[in-house]
């Protein structure tokens, strides 16, 4: 970002819902299906043809409505008309100017708030694939259309203008799709399509400035396009305006490969949409009891199981920055419980989130099936030293494979039996012996000296074919140069 | 057509547009005419004082009508696809699009 210059940038980001059937008819919701198998008179448009709400869907996004902290309204929905055959009604089915969720906000893990206008309900569209010569739309002789996704339930969720950078931008994007996962109403995969972001974006000289004129960026299929192309469209919008032209209100299109942003149309030539009352659905009015009942549903936000991984870290002696990280990973897939479970039953937070975040986290699915106990019973042997790391983590990939197991009989058919102090001793003694200059120059100390003990170590490892325990093999090294 | 608020002949060449419409320069009158007069019965209705009473969505009093999700069979493929006037790999043909989608 150039100095002298701020941008702007909201995010409209649709949400694919993972009902069992679509928004207004009984068609399954299957992504990946024979293209036309999932489709009915409902959602083909056919004349005679009624919707009826999906129960379902209204409650995921009264979810989505409560973990984004909306006031729950009362709502309508309206045809939002259009001419393109993606939709075989001619229209989409919307809320407009009465959503269900409104005036929330979504806080990110940088402390900072951003907030959220709407989160509305809306049908998605059928997929239009285009066929010719070029492969582009504009070379294109016709279209191919498979309405499968026409009709299936969409949450639409409009932030505030409220975001100042592009990291900001992806964080919010990141959390947000953390808190769809956890509030049970999507699958949040963006590379399927069923999380799809849009980012307005414009820029200003300084805070105080009234917004610049802004455009819209479409095609984002990952957080990282996300932010490459609003770095890319503020750069544009900002050489534009120093070299004395104006931005142009527009939607464009980002292009991955060669990284910049395409106009695609111009506010001149914007769709009129002519909105009205959907005649054919009746309102939607939740009472409190409804909402609380919804509400009571919603597991734990991302938000609160950081700050409880974060909690048990402080009771530990503290949190360092390298640990905060590994928190947010560890929640992001999912695998928190694990951490809390090892905790409750007394193994080291420390020890439990580096087991969970840099072991189970390499096959995060594994780690979501994997039996708790059988995880716990493994860190307490790691813990005690029963059990080496390099032993430890060994067993760990036999569970996480396995999907649980009894970690005290898999050690000993491994023969992983910790060592004695005696022979661990004595093993510690022999490689001193056999290096005796290095030996020398640790006894010197001082910090040349104290960074042998790495060397005697994986000496003794090596030795021991990693048996031994790392803690005690440092005792035993500061015993014998004391002594 | 000089009344201020009224509809004019302009309005409806827009809106003919946005529908993909290709009207005449005598239907552009006609339906002109036409729409002026529903669009004056509807602003009879505006003109009333409906001060204290509240937007009304719908001609009945009810609200909240849903199903539950459950699946229910749909229609057979090769049924919808024989309604088309043009199929290619069991999907819709469709005449060449102009513009994107919204
Ligand atoms: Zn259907």
């Amino acid at each position: 970002m150039k100095p002298g210059w701020e941008m702007v940038v909201g995010l409209e980001v649709h949400c694919e819902l993972k009902t069992d059937t679509k928004l207004f008819c009984g068609c399954p919701n299957m992504f990946g299906d024979e293209p036309n198998t999932n489709v009915c008179p409902v959602c083909l448009g056919l004349p005679g043809s009624l919707p009826v709400l999906n129960q379902k869907a209204v409650e995921m996004a009264m979810a989505i409505g409560t973990a984004l902290n909306c006031e729950i309204r009362p709502s309508t929905f309206h045809r939002k008309n259009y001419f393109y055959p993606d939709q075989a009604k001619d229209y989409q089915i919307s809320q407009y100017d009465e959503p269900i969720n409104a005036n929330g906000h979504l806080d990110l893990p940088d402390g900072s708030r951003v907030g959220i206008e709407r989160a509305h309900m809306e049908e998605d569209t059928g997929k239009t694939t285009h066929a010719g010569t070029s492969g582009r739309i504009h070379g294109a002789d016709y279209s191919l259309v498979d309405y499968n996704r026409s009709g299936v339930p969409l949450v639409e969720i409009v932030s505030a203008p409220d975001m100042r950078s592009s990291a900001q931008a992806r964080a919010y994007a990141t959390e947000l799709r953390a808190v769809l996962v956890a509030s049970g109403a999507s699958d949040g995969k963006m590379e399927e399509g069923s999380m799809r972001v849009d980012a307005n974006v414009s820029v200003r000289r300084s805070a105080g400035d009234p917004f610049g004129t802004r455009c819209e960026i479409k095609n984002l299929n990952s957080v990282r396009s996300l932010g490459r192309s609003i770095d890319y469209e503020a750069d544009r919008q900002i050489a534009l305006l120093e070299s004395g032209e104006a931005v142009v209100q527009q939607t464009r299109h980002w292009d991955e490969d060669a990284g910049r942003t395409v106009a695609l149309r111009s506010k001149e030539e914007a769709y009129d949409y002519r909105y009205f009352l959907e005649p054919d659905l009746v309102p939607l009015v939740p009472d409190a009891e409804w909402v609380e009942a919804v509400a009571a549903t919603l597991g734990m936000m991302p938000a609160t199981r950081r700050a409880r991984l974060i909690d048990l870290l402080i009771d530990g002696g503290g949190a360092s920055e390298a640990q905060v990280d590994q928190v947010a990973t560890v929640v992001d897939l999912g695998l928190d419980d694990l951490v809390v479970a090892a905790v409750a039953a007394g193994v080291g937070s420390g020890l439990a989130l580096a087991r969970t975040a840099n072991e189970a986290a390499t096959d995060a699915d594994a780690a979501r099936r994997l039996d708790s106990g059988s995880y716990v019973a493994l860190l307490t042997m790691e813990g005690a030293g029963t059990l080496t790391a390099t032993q430890a983590k060994a067993l760990l990939v036999d569970l996480l494979a396995d999907g649980g197991g009894d970690p005290v009989a898999m050690a000993k058919a491994r023969g992983f039996e910790a060592m004695s102090e005696d022979s661990l001793a004595s093993t510690v003694a022999e490689v001193v012996v056999t290096h005796p200059d290095e030996w020398e120059r640790y006894c010197e100390g001082g910090e040349k000296g104290d960074k042998l003990a790495g060397f005697f170590t994986g000496l003794v490892m090596k030795a021991t074919r990693g048996r031994a325990n790392g803690k005690a093999v440092a005792v035993e090294l500061e015993r014998l140069r004391g002594s | 057509m000089t009344e201020p608020g009224r509809l004019t002949r302009d309005d409806v060449a827009h809106v003919a547009s946005l529908a993909r419409l290709h009207l005449s320069d005598e239907e552009l009158d006609l339906f002109t005419g036409q729409l002026a007069e529903v669009l004056d019965h509807a602003s009879d209705v505006a003109s009333l004082d409906l001060a204290g009473v509240a937007p009304t969505a719908h001609a009945m009093a009810v609200v909240n009508v849903l199903r539950p999700d459950e699946v229910r069979p749909g229609m057979d493929r090769e049924e919808v696809l024989a309604q088309a006037p043009s199929v290619e790999d069991h999907r819709f043909r469709v005449p060449r699009i102009l513009g994107e989608a919204p």
